[in-house]
């Protein structure tokens, strides 16, 4: 029977190649899968791309990723916050490179990835610095910029539950990038707080089909990995 | 501009408050727009959407109400009202751009004349971008609503007659409520060089002709029809 269940986190992000695009779910610390990224930087991989809503906050998770200088670009919405001072230092220094995307842009291009979109109109950026250089359309009077999906190589997001073939469900706000990230990566790895037995999740409610899952790991509530 | 008796900020976000019609769908901006909330009744059944990814947003959370999983757009934690839903981001963004969400109440540096916001970017050199769901915010809703002081610190009028911050969007601000005075903004019909920004409220010793000098757009007095027109 399919089980996607690895017994720890380093055996789950162990392929990670230097040069991978790394989505990581969260907006803020809400949905923020903690456990792997103190992983991937246990892990080591470097000249890493990755797609998140922020820059990381205060002194953990995303936040100790960009310390660690493993981290060559960030696509993002929102890098500048009140705690984002390792991400400001690293940018003002100019070692990290910084793409800014309106956040509903972000979330689209991560959709259109997943669902096999070529690319998108969308409304949203048309007429700012954010378009730049992008080709323009309108339709039906109203001004459209052409967006691109973003693939990545691996995705890594928090889930509450999760059954063996990995279909989950959320908790609340922390679902936020979770689903799209999900289905825009070539290999989505998952750490939930919950495994429960194949059945146990009702059908109807199941947010992401294990289709779109290929590892899972659990961390339970409270552990420090 | 002097003026003697302004709104206070708790003064203008009840004013705001009061202006939304029954069951509106509301997302209101980071700042100062969060405050409306404490103003809203119960009885106008609104219903606040936050764009990492919920309908039915409760006040901020207090002691044991704190949930990490539950926050809002300022990722502070809230409570979920009877009704609440969950959905992810792409989702509360489709919502946003798809016309779903009646008014957006946001924040901004500067407005035009013609309805252009800017809020997300001073255009300083050394300023680090971030913009968040400000663009989809102000492209999406159906009307937005903008709540800040009529002047900078220096004195000089943030309504203006173009931009010289970084747009947000074209285009897209309905109203425009300040400490001193309420403007509606024709976003649709105004032809060129046809005046589109009319004063429905004044404040305190606010004049017409001081706002007038003040910002140096064409404004059409409305203070005289009722107190606020509808809105779409």
């Amino acid at each position: 029977m399919i089980n996607k269940l690895h017994d720890s986190v380093d055996e789950a992000l162990a392929d990670i190649p230097d040069g991978a695009t790394v989505m990581i779910g969260g907006f803020g610390q809400a949905g923020q899968p903690i456990e792997l990224i103190d992983g991937l930087i246990r892990h080591g991989a470097t000249d890493l791309t990755i797609v998140n809503n922020n820059a990381g906050n205060g002194e953990f998770g995303l936040a100790l990723l960009i310390k660690s200088g493993f981290v060559r670009k960030i696509i993002c919405s929102f890098p500048r916050q009140v705690d984002s001072q390792i991400f400001d230092e690293r940018y003002r220094a100019g070692l990290i490179e910084l793409e800014v995307v309106p956040q509903g842009n972000l979330a689209e291009r991560i959709r259109a990835a997943g669902a096999g979109i070529g690319g998108f109109f969308s409304p949203t950026g048309f007429g700012t610095l954010l378009a730049e250089g992008k080709e323009t359309r309108t339709i039906d009077g109203k001004n459209y910029v052409l967006e691109s999906p973003i693939h990545a190589d691996f995705s890594l997001i928090k889930a509450h539950a999760a059954d063996p073939m990995g279909n989950l469900v959320f908790r609340k706000t922390a679902r936020n990038f979770g689903p799209i990230m999900a289905t825009a990566a070539k290999t989505t790895i998952v750490q939930v707080t919950d495994v429960v037995a194949l059945g146990a999740l009702d059908p109807e409610n199941i947010i992401t089909p294990g289709i779109y899952v290929n590892r899972i790991v659990q961390i339970s509530q409270g552990a420090t990995a | 501009m002097s003026n003697e008796n302004p709104l206070t900020r708790a003064e203008m976000a009840q004013r705001v408050a009061a202006d939304i019609p029954y069951g509106s769908v509301v997302n209101l901006g980071i700042g100062i727009p969060t405050s409306v909330s404490n103003y809203l009744t119960p009885e106008q059944d609104v219903i606040l959407h936050t764009e990492n990814g919920m309908l039915g947003m409760g006040p901020e959370a207090h002691g044991d109400e704190i949930d990490n999983d539950l926050i809002n757009a300022g990722k502070i934690p809230v409570t979920e009202l009877p009704g609440a839903s969950y959905f992810h981001h792409a989702d509360s963004f489709a919502m946003m751009r798809g016309g779903h969400l009646d008014i957006a109440v946001l924040g901004a540096f500067q407005v035009s004349a013609a309805g252009d916001l800017a809020n997300w970017h001073t255009g300083a050199e050394d300023a680090i971008p971030a913009v968040g769901g400000a663009m989809d915010l102000a492209v999406g809703a159906k009307n937005v609503f903008v709540m800040m002081e009529l002047t900078t610190k220096k004195g000089e009028s943030k309504l203006v007659d173009h931009l010289t911050y970084p747009v947000t969007g074209l285009a897209c601000v309905t109203r425009v409520y300040t400490e001193v005075a309420v403007f509606d903004i024709d976003t649709v019909s105004g032809a060129s060089g046809t005046p589109r920004v009319t004063v429905t409220a004044m404040f305190g010793d606010t004049t017409l002709a001081s706002l007038r000098d003040l910002t140096g757009i064409p404004l059409v007095d409305g203070t005289t029809n009722s107190p606020t027109k509808g809105i779409s």
